[in-house]
């Protein structure tokens, strides 16, 4: 045992030297086929999944943990049941993806289809949020804030109510199926079934009013998308927050995939600082060999929530949550020793450590050049955002010209044109509006609903609230106009005001010669 | 041919044959497989005996259940039918000159008559309705025979000088030229004065002694003043809408030989909804006329609009 090399290389697959035996239950024989790939049979495409029963640990991680995992399932819960008053015309939940009538509601915002850039915008932000994230604290998102985590932690709990702690966990597996033993799977099963349908249940909530549809749903006269989406998303939540947890990080998410490739020397991971801990475990009798912090008691690879030995150096199976660092925090804090023996570090501070010097702070590791970058990219978009927001205009005008006939000549030698215009009230009250000419002298037009006899400058509509108004539109300009552009322009009547152009095409026949 | 043996390194029995050395090892079919296959052989004999399925030389086999591409599209076709029939039967039961007061059938009328437009009409007046030389353009407010629904409606059903149809608008144009009513040199001068009446030439000596001709020999269909005359059709004279051409050779040929053109009834074609739902469509392009007409309806200067509007000139 004293010969082990300082080095931090994997030892926990060495059978024999780990006293884990001793820590209660765990097979000697899962560690080796958890840890060990090399010398094992060459058949089989992967190794076989083994049973994670990850322990209770308190600790400063695992209440930030508690509170970030209650903050995210209540955003996730109460968010649709939240009201926004929007006036008679509009639906009153503050955040409403009303697919049926095709507009985003976000509190004060609303979006319609063409605006989706907004949506757009806001995905694009996400997807770099989550850089910048990693960049400044490694991946904090898979460690925190990630649903499969937060689903997962939620089941291991419930584990370890129903079931006991990890050492009662690794008993029960083992035991043979008895009456009891059935009794407790039924109830634990169950309350994964009640937790994966209140997590679907839930996701509906945001598309129609929450209130209703959580009546109708149980009345059972919500619409059928309503009960396969619930169905759907209940299965995979309990398939994937149930039963196959820690698997989904290791093997289907493609994010640590790319994490491993945004991760560099400098970025923040959880890491074992063998400097210190090696040589690990109690000394031998007699030996005069001098022993590091780790006494290997195994304690960070019971509370891991993925299975890992995290003192195997920087691995694609590690969430970083931290839990290890509580878990090692509480017991060299036992043995009187400073904690951090495994700690939030770089690989450059470790070396740095390794050599004597002292670490830099977090608060400075966060700002480094590709931490800026991101954030000024992030930001930027950002306030382009919020830019285009406070300038968009709550009514919006569009103009399709007939192309067949281009033009046509009325009895009296005018030139007509014909227009689709859609007036489009973006608020949620109806608007009275008027339409005007800009140009084409001579230029009047009539819509379908009057006659020639009545054209004018301007028509004047009431737009209904949140509506498209398309309205045809004969264009005349006296005999001899020639070809030209001209604005039309829609001009909100009320109080608030505001108006918007657009610039259309008059066709009209050559000059004779 | 060698003896079955198993093969060291994979522990699989060989199929007993080797060629050059090289052997084939046994690896069946995973069972499952096996039994998916037979049962894809089971449901094509199936579909075979219950579908048409095996071709013969004149005719296939019809298969039990009788299904076929042409049925199940009569299916769907009858199903839309189905569908439509509300809408239909509200048309057929409403009298056109009704339609204008119920919006909502008015708005399935255009829709449906721009369907049966593009599958009747496009021919003659063109896929935007507006013609060409001989073809009247639909969209203007310029109308031989009427632009009310009712009066589109009668042109659709009876035609225009369609032959065999007793009702369908009839008139006939006299060749003057061609048929020695009137002269050579007293056609250009009726030329001139026709062109003079819209302005597209100066009222010269010509055009004076054309004047006194057309009220001898034209003034009877195109009236007095040469407005025309709808009751056969007669085009006004004095607007900027040239079915046949305004330039001189084009008027010139008019006179000379006359036109006479001919559009089809379509009431032995279709049905009177899909006339009504033509008519609307046609009423809806943009020179329909109210049935209450006003008294002036071309060259009036257009009255600066009073209602509503227009409190936003720029």
């Amino acid at each position: 045992m004293g010969s082990l090399e300082p080095s931090g290389q994997p030892q926990a697959s060495q059978p024999g030297t780990s006293p884990a035996g001793k820590a209660g239950g765990k097979a000697g024989s899962k560690a080796g086929r958890g840890g060990g790939a090399q010398g094992a049979a060459p058949s089989g495409l992967h190794a076989a999944s083994k049973a994670v029963y990850p322990r209770q640990i308190d600790g400063r991680f695992r209440r930030l943990k508690w509170a970030i995992m209650a903050f995210c399932l209540a955003v996730y819960y109460i968010t649709p049941w939240l009201r926004w008053d929007r006036g008679p015309f509009s639906p009153h939940q503050a955040v409403l993806i009303d697919l049926a009538h095709r507009r985003f509601y976000i509190f004060a915002i609303e979006i319609w289809p063409q605006e989706f850039y907004f949506v757009a915008g806001l995905l694009i932000m996400a997807g770099i949020g989550l850089f910048l994230v990693t960049s400044a604290v490694g991946r904090a998102w898979c460690g925190y804030a990630c649903p499969q985590t937060v689903w997962t932690d939620l089941f291991q709990h419930v584990d370890r109510l129903i079931d006991g702690d990890r050492n009662a966990q690794l008993k029960l597996a083992k035991a043979p199926w008895g009456l009891a033993k059935i009794g407790k799977r039924l109830f634990k099963w169950s309350v994964y079934l009640a937790i994966s349908f209140s997590t679907g249940g839930a996701w509906i909530l945001y598309f129609d009013n929450a209130p209703t549809l959580f009546h109708d749903f149980f009345t059972g006269t919500a619409p059928g998308i309503a009960y396969s989406t619930v169905g759907v998303l209940t299965g995979t939540t309990l398939w994937l927050g149930g039963f196959m947890r820690e698997q989904v990080c290791v093997y289907m998410c493609p994010w640590p995939r790319i994490q491993s490739a945004m991760l560099d020397e400098k970025s923040l991971i959880v890491t074992y600082k063998d400097w210190r801990g090696e040589p690990r475990g109690k000394p031998a009798k007699n030996s005069t060999v001098p022993m590091g912090d780790c006494v290997d008691c195994d304690l960070c690879n019971a509370v891991c929530p993925t299975g890992i030995d995290i003192r195997e150096g920087p691995q694609i199976g590690c969430i970083t949550c931290a839990l290890c660092i509580d878990a090692c925090d509480s017991v060299m804090t036992k043995l009187g020793r400073p904690r951090g023996l495994i700690d939030y570090a770089t690989l450059e501070d470790t070396e740095r450590e390794r050599t004597g010097q002292p670490a830099t702070p977090h608060w400075k590791l966060v700002w480094h050049a590709r931490t800026l970058v991101y954030l000024g990219v992030w930001s930027a978009i950002g306030a382009g955002l919020l830019f285009a927001l406070g300038i968009r205009h709550h009514l919006a005008i569009s103009v399709a010209k007939d192309r067949n006939p281009p033009f046509m000549l009325m009895s009296d030698g005018d030139v007509r044109n014909a227009y689709l215009v859609k007036w489009r009230n973006m608020e949620d009250r109806p608007r009275h509006m008027v339409l005007e000419l800009g140009g084409l002298p001579g230029g009047r037009m009539w819509s379908e609903d009057m006659g020639k006899a009545e054209a004018a400058r301007s028509l004047a509509r009431t737009v209904a609230a949140d509506q498209t108004e398309p309205l045809r539109v004969y264009v005349v300009a006296p005999s001899g106009t020639a070809e030209q552009s001209f604005s039309f322009t829609l001009r909100a009547l009320d109080a608030e005001g505001g108006q918007v152009a657009y610039t259309a095409r008059f066709d009209a026949p050559a000059a004779q010669p | 041919m060698s003896e079955k043996r198993i093969d060291e390194a994979t522990n699989t029995e060989t199929m007993g044959h080797e060629w050059d050395g090289i052997e084939e090892l046994n690896t069946p079919l995973p069972t499952w497989w096996l039994w998916t296959f037979y049962a894809c052989i089971l449901f094509a004999i199936g579909y075979c005996v219950v579908y048409p399925a095996i071709p013969g030389l004149h005719k296939g086999s019809e298969g039990t259940a009788g299904w076929t591409s042409r049925g199940s599209f009569a299916k769907e076709m009858d199903a839309a039918a189905l569908a439509r029939k509300p809408v239909l039967d509200a048309l057929a039961a409403t009298p056109i000159e009704d339609l204008p007061k119920k919006p909502e059938l008015m708005a399935a009328a255009v829709a449906g008559g721009r369907a049966a437009f593009k599958v009747n009409c496009v021919q003659c007046h063109g896929a935007g309705a507006a013609g060409g030389v001989g073809y009247p353009n639909l969209n203007d407010d310029d109308w031989l025979w009427g632009g009310t629904l009712t009066d589109i409606q009668q042109t659709l059903t009876h035609g225009i000088r369609y032959p065999g149809d007793e009702q369908t608008r009839m008139s006939q144009m006299p060749a003057f030229g061609r048929d020695g009513i009137l002269q050579a040199a007293q056609v250009q001068d009726v030329v001139s004065f026709v062109r003079s009446l819209s302005g597209l030439e100066p009222k010269g000596a010509a055009a004076q002694r054309g004047a006194a001709l057309f009220a001898a020999n034209c003034a009877v269909c195109h009236g007095p003043e040469g407005k025309g005359g709808r009751m056969v059709g007669a085009p006004n004279l004095t607007d900027k809408i040239w079915l046949y051409g305004s330039s001189r050779e084009a008027v010139t040929n008019t006179v000379t030989n006359a036109h006479a053109g001919v559009m089809p009834a379509w009431k032995d074609r279709l049905d009177p909804v899909t006339i009504k739902m033509l008519a609307a469509y046609v009423h809806s392009l943009g020179g329909g006329e109210a049935f209450a007409p006003a008294a002036a309806p071309a060259a009036a200067a257009p009255a600066p609009a009073a209602s509503g509007a227009a409190n936003g000139q720029p």
